[in-house]
Parts: C-alpha cells; sequence; structure tokens
C-alpha cells in the first residue's frame, strides 16, 4: 500500500495539530534519550491506533519494508556494541517509522509541503521559488506509484514474450516510458499556469 | 519553447483574459519539429462553439491543438485566441484555454485529487477560501467529491480523465481544447466524457478518433499531412473521412 493511502479524512486533534509541529516532534523523536525511548514507542503506537485511527495490521505493514534493516540493524550492533544498544536503536526506528505514519496518516500532503516552501522561504534571496521546491515534493509522491505501475506494466509484457531477465531488460523501456511522461507532463505543468509567476531575482542582480 | 513575462504589460494578464469571446484563428499557420514539418501554411478562423479536429496518427491534428494554447508555437504565421496572439500573449493566451491531454496520468502532478484540482488556482493566487468553494463544487459536479482526500493514483482511468477535466474546468477557461479525451477509457466513460463537454458552456476544440463523440458539433476539420483537407458540418465531414479511410 501507497504511504498516501494512509491518510484518513475523518478529523481529530491530530488533525488539528500544525504540520510543523508534527514536523518537529518526528526530528525529536530521532535524538531520543535512552530512557523514554521504550515509553516514546508506546506513545506512538497510541497515536496510531486511537488518535490516527490507523489499524494494526496497516502499522505492521508500515515496519515491513524495514524488518529486514532491523534485524541487520540488531545483527551489527551485537557484533560491534552490545545487545542494549542494538535494542535501543532497533526501538527508535521502528518508533520514528511509526511516528511518521501517524504524521502521514493525520495530515494532507499540502500542509506539508506548506511546511517544507516556509523553510526553503530564505532561499528567495538566492533567486530561488519555494514553490517549485514544493511542487518537486509533492510531484515526487505523486509519481513513484505511477512508475512502479509503468514498470509492472513493462514487465509483465516482457514476461507474455518470455523475457527471462526481466529486471535487467525494464531499465531501458522504462526510462524511455518516464521521459515521455516527463515530457507530457511539462506541458501540463504549463498549460495550467505553473509558469504563471515571473521567478524572483537574486538579491545581487536586483537594481 | 520561449517564456515571456510581462513585467509592465498593458492590459495586464488579468484583463486580456477576461476579454470577450470572438474566434480563434490561425493565419498562414506552419510548425516543424527540427527537420520534420508536420503543419503546413493551415489558415483557419474558429468562431463556432463547438469544433472536432479528425485524422490519422501523425496528421498533425495534435499539434494543431497545442498551438491554440501555446504549449506549441507556430514557426511560421500567427495564433490568435480572441485577437491574443500566442507568440506574445502567452500567459493571458492559457488563461483564456484550457488543455485536457489523452492520458491523464501525466497531467495530475499533485498525489491526492482535491489538491490536484487546486493546483492551477494555486498558479492564479485565488485567495483560500474562494479556491477551497471552487475545488469543492467542481469534485461535486463531477462525482469525486467522496473522492477528495485519496491518492490520485487510486482512482479508475475514467476518474482519473474526470480528475483532469475537473483541474483545467476550475479555473474556469473561457474555451477548453481536448486532445484525444476518450481515446483510453471504456465505453461507459466515454460517454461520461462526451456527456461533460456536452454540457460546457465554454467553446471546445476536440481532437479525437473517436466519431461518435462529434454527433451535434458545429463543425469538423480533417487533418491529413499537415493540412486541412475537409472543413464542414460534422455529418457530411465524417461520411467523407470515413469513405476515405475506408
Amino acid at each position: 500500500m501507497s504511504a498516501l493511502a494512509l491518510y484518513s479524512p475523518v478529523p481529530s486533534a491530530l488533525h488539528r495539530t500544525p504540520a510543523g509541529l508534527e514536523l518537529a516532534a518526528l526530528a525529536g523523536l530521532s535524538v531520543l534519550p535512552v530512557r523514554v525511548a521504550g515509553a516514546a514507542l508506546g506513545v506512538v503506537v497510541v497515536l496510531a491506533l486511537i488518535g490516527a485511527r490507523l489499524t494494526p495490521r496497516q502499522l505492521l505493514a508500515q515496519l515491513r519494508p524495514v524488518w529486514w534493516w532491523l534485524v541487520g540493524l540488531l545483527a551489527f550492533h551485537l557484533i560491534v556494541t552490545d545487545l542494549a544498544t542494538g535494542a535501543l536503536a532497533v526501538l527508535r526506528l521502528a518508533t520514528l517509522v511509526l511516528a511518521a505514519a501517524v504524521v502521514t496518516a493525520t495530515t494532507k500532503v499540502a500542509e506539508l509541503v506548506a511546511v517544507v516552501e516556509w523553510l526553503c522561504a530564505p532561499l528567495r534571496l538566492v533567486g530561488v521559488r519555494p514553490a517549485r521546491i514544493g511542487l518537486a515534493i509533492a510531484m515526487t509522491l505523486r509519481f513513484i506509484p505511477l512508475v512502479a505501475e509503468r514498470a509492472e506494466r513493462i514487465r509483465e509484457a516482457q514476461a507474455a514474450r518470455g523475457a527471462t531477465r526481466p529486471l535487467f531488460l525494464l531499465l531501458v523501456p522504462l526510462l524511455v516510458q518516464v521521459l515521455q511522461l516527463a515530457h507530457t507532463t511539462a506541458e501540463a505543468l504549463d498549460a495550467r499556469g505553473a509558469d504563471d509567476e515571473a521567478p524572483p531575482r537574486a538579491l545581487w542582480r536586483r537594481s | 519553447m520561449s517564456r515571456r513575462w510581462r513585467r509592465s504589460a498593458a492590459p495586464s494578464v488579468e484583463e486580456a483574459a477576461a476579454r470577450p469571446r470572438t474566434a480563434l484563428e490561425l493565419v498562414g499557420v506552419g510548425h516543424a519539429y527540427g527537420e520534420r514539418t508536420v503543419l503546413r501554411d493551415v489558415s483557419l478562423v474558429l468562431p463556432e462553439h463547438r469544433v472536432g479536429v479528425i485524422g490519422s496518427n501523425g496528421s498533425g491534428k495534435s499539434t494543431l491543438a497545442r498551438l491554440l494554447n501555446g504549449l506549441v508555437l507556430p514557426t511560421s504565421g500567427r495564433v490568435l485566441v480572441d485577437g491574443l496572439d500566442t507568440a506574445t500573449d502567452l500567459r493571458a493566451v492559457r488563461r483564456r484555454v484550457g488543455f485536457v491531454f489523452q492520458d491523464p496520468d501525466a497531467q495530475i502532478v499533485h498525489p491526492t485529487v482535491a489538491e490536484d484540482v487546486a493546483f492551477g488556482l494555486l498558479n492564479q493566487r485565488v485567495p483560500a477560501p474562494e479556491r477551497d468553494q471552487r475545488v469543492a463544487e467542481v469534485l461535486a459536479r463531477y462525482g469525486l467529491a467522496g473522492h477528495a482526500d485519496h491518492p490520485a493514483h487510486l482512482l479508475s482511468g475514467g476518474q482519473k480523465q474526470l480528475l483532469a477535466i475537473a483541474g483545467v474546468l476550475v479555473m474556469r477557461p473561457a474555451r477548453v481544447v481536448f486532445d484525444e479525451p476518450t481515446t483510453l477509457l471504456d465505453l461507459a466513460n466515454r460517454r461520461r466524457v462526451a456527456q461533460v463537454i456536452e454540457e460546457l458552456e465554454q467553446d471546445v476544440v476536440v481532437v479525437t478518433h473517436d466519431l461518435d463523440l462529434l454527433a451535434g458539433f458545429d463543425r469538423v476539420l480533417v487533418v491529413e499531412d499537415g493540412r486541412v483537407v475537409a472543413d464542414g458540418a460534422p455529418g457530411e465531414t465524417v461520411d467523407w473521412y470515413v469513405a476515405r479511410m475506408s
């Protein structure tokens, strides 16, 4: 399941929490002290189940892609340090993944993008448009599942014609399709007024 | 493609974009992609409400459509939209002329449905309350209100095309150009899109291979090898085209 499909439109206190605050809390979790790491995981799980209304199955699905990272991390620490340090590292990573799921489930992409644009606002001074950075992030989130879908279609077409190394053969046709898609999308951005604003002038170029 | 921002132009883009509808005009228009010429000396005046464009693959009809909102600029001649030249009044032309592409996946640029519809309004600096209202209205009109916060990639093909159309119509263009809007759709969704086009109060130009879509249109053009080879009422023009292709 795409992470975007996690978003729950049912209003809650977490939905009303400003996206900037949620992202700051997420960053804070990454430097959690040892003593509260276990408690933090508990709080995040409760928030996920009750606050964000995620099901236990959805939570486990979020951990599945990082499962081998967690195992590898624990194994690495068992060799290099000790079990307690390894367990803490695993706990932190799992907490972060679940907390990110809570943020995704309770925050619209537009709100997250608005925070990024706000953080990038000073870049206007050097001629960068923060809105462009926000658009790039939104488009990345939009096109990841689309490119995955196109890759799957090519893989099926190749398999139907007897391809024995579909992963290797996938790259060139996928690249061609993605470039065609990029060309049409660029036209669509123009047609929908993405270029409607004159670019900001860098500080040293202002007269 | 050249991009022009008119910092001190008069009238403003908003004023120019709001001028009354008169006609689309192509005056001796030619276009070439490098060495390959795709349109040759096309001259047309299109004041009609609904105009269809048909022709075989590679005939130049999609290029003709792209000329109408400045996605492609002519290499010779001029394209005028209600008197505005696409080469010099590009921003005003694009505000007047919405464009719906064949593949909605290429046109949907935001991850969720409501955010994508709002994209064009954000570009036009429409205030948030009005933006939210217009997005809600257009989503309700096209049966997408229940999907407002859903990821766009989870919609069906027909819903994606309706979303692409909603994303254009929410900007309230005076004219809409459709480039093969039903090619990727099943019969039910083709009928739905045909109904949407039929109900539009905007003037429309529809490039299509779906000849049934053109019933009730005011005028149909047949493009072959970069030239308009037939031009008239849909009945006789479509019959002529079908006989030519048989």
